[in-house]
């Protein structure tokens, strides 16, 4: 127990962190280009739909987009708490860090369901159910962000923020279903019916390598925002003139 | 210190800031005015026609509440903050959240109180019908409160900032919308002859959740801001 303990304060270190993703990174690429690769592959080789034409290609950028924004938001409310209860600074980062990312991709998800609306429903925006709560989690990230870039000392802002994402959590099935039942255009979620998917498996497949891909670039590129964030919070530590001194050398 | 004298403080506080805010008549009035004006002006952007003004009536007296509401929150802790007093309630025996609950219900009284009032009166203006007035006035009762309780938590997110106002209304109005879903819902049923229950049932749920969990978030907001 005590080894557990140990590991796991260590990893948690800023320094022994930014010497570990350093070594990830390219692994979490690399993995996620080949991914990416088969994902897109399979995407324009699946069989057209009988109904929607080609243009149902764009589900394979929207669907994982949206998963990530919610997934994303979800991480930066775990990490936030764990940052405000056991004050782990780098949990407090990971929150920061996450927040535009998952802005990110809300606002992909957003652009290319308007994109798919247009010759779908004939407009490219309509005030149904999901498209408003996904807006409305966009909201929240900005909100965040903002809350983030207006307050000057900057563990303040990460726990500050963290309670924001932690009141967002808690609201955010409040708002989803609220507006569930506000009004529904949208169709049926696809991948909700577990046992038997609604979608023919080899459209299935490349859409489910799609959201894997997007899992396995996250960690990446959030690992590139902490440790730029962990150099410039950490700039007047000893590590980071050794690792600098190092470099400079 | 025993617990009955701990929770002392609190009907004190309330009557501390009630008494405050009847020194300043004016300033407490704003969001009243506020409610008003922004009423008036929908029917100068829509026109006068009464069918119209009638069916969109709910939406805007509760856009119009929630905007008056936002607006008023600003005062919630700044001159406890600016003097000094927020910190001595961070340090007294009495807790934190039990302090802001009692803040938000004195607050509450002064802006939001007034609001539920004057909400169906300003709504008959605009042509909606009395037995559905009766329905606002209830949505009205139950959702002012928790825009008060959901907006506390921002106000103590921002206390401390120099411009804090805009980013108040950023961080707390996605947190509004299913307040205004249901609160604008049970309008909108009750004068399509539906029955309104459900609604205000969901809103009454609300205000039991914010009730309890909105003054530790805000506590443990306040905590940080003075930090």
């Amino acid at each position: 127990m005590n080894r557990i303990v140990q590991f796991f304060h260590k990893t948690v270190s800023p320094e022994y962190f930014y010497w570990l993703s350093g070594k990830l990174i390219p692994w979490f690429i690399g993995i996620f280009v080949v991914v990416l690769a088969f994902g897109v592959w399979g995407a324009f080789t699946a069989p057209t739909d009988y109904q929607q034409g080609e243009s149902y290609r764009i589900i394979f950028v929207h669907v994982p987009a949206a998963y990530m924004s919610m997934l994303i938001y979800v991480c930066m409310a775990v990490a936030g708490f764990i940052g405000l209860v056991w004050h782990i600074k780098l949990a407090e980062i990971t929150a920061v860090a996450s927040a535009p990312i998952g802005a990110a991709f809300t606002a992909l998800a957003l652009a290319t369901g308007s994109l798919w609306g247009k010759p779908m429903w004939g407009t490219y925006w309509v005030w149904d159910a999901r498209l408003t709560s996904e807006l409305i989690l966009l909201f929240l990230y900005i909100g965040v962000i903002a809350l983030y870039n207006a307050i000057d000392d900057h563990r303040k802002a990460a726990r500050a923020v963290a309670i924001l994402a932690l009141v967002g959590v808690v609201n955010i099935p409040i708002i989803h279903f609220s507006v569930e039942w506000w009004s529904t255009l949208h169709q049926p979620a696809t991948l909700s019916k577990l046992d038997q998917p609604s979608m023919h498996p080899d459209m299935l497949r490349p859409l489910l390598i799609m959201i894997v891909a997007c899992t396995i670039y996250f960690p990446g590129i959030l690992f590139m925002r902490i440790r730029a964030m962990l150099l410039r919070q950490e700039r007047r530590s000893r590590w980071v003139a050794r690792l600098l001194g190092e470099e400079g050398t | 210190m025993s617990p009955q004298s701990a929770f002392a403080p609190l009907p004190a506080i309330i009557r501390r800031d009630l008494l405050l805010a009847m020194r300043r008549r004016g300033e407490s009035l704003t969001p009243l005015l506020f409610l008003l004006m922004v009423v008036s002006l929908f029917p100068l952007g829509l026109g006068p026609d009464p069918v119209k003004l009638g069916a969109s009536a709910a939406a805007i007296v509760w856009v119009a509440a929630l905007l008056s509401v936002l607006l008023s929150l600003e005062r919630l802790f700044r001159s406890d903050f600016d003097d000094g007093s927020l910190e001595q309630f961070a340090l007294s025996p009495c807790p934190l959240p039990a302090l802001v609950l009692s803040k938000v219900v004195a607050h509450w009284l002064v802006s939001g109180l007034p609001v539920v009032l004057a909400g169906p009166i300003l709504a008959m203006m605009l042509n909606l019908p009395g037995h559905v007035a009766w329905t606002l006035l209830h949505s009205l009762a139950l959702g002012t409160p928790i825009l008060s309780l959901v907006g506390s938590i921002g106000v103590g997110l921002t206390v401390g900032l120099r411009r804090g106002g805009i980013l108040v209304s950023l961080l707390v109005l996605p947190l509004y919308v299913p307040i205004l879903i249901f609160g604008a819902g049970a309008v909108q049923a009750a004068s399509g002859g539906l029955p309104s229950d459900a609604h205000l049932l969901l809103l009454g749920a609300q205000l039991a959740l914010a009730l309890v969990l909105a003054p530790i978030a805000t506590a443990a907001a306040l905590r940080i801001s003075m930090s």
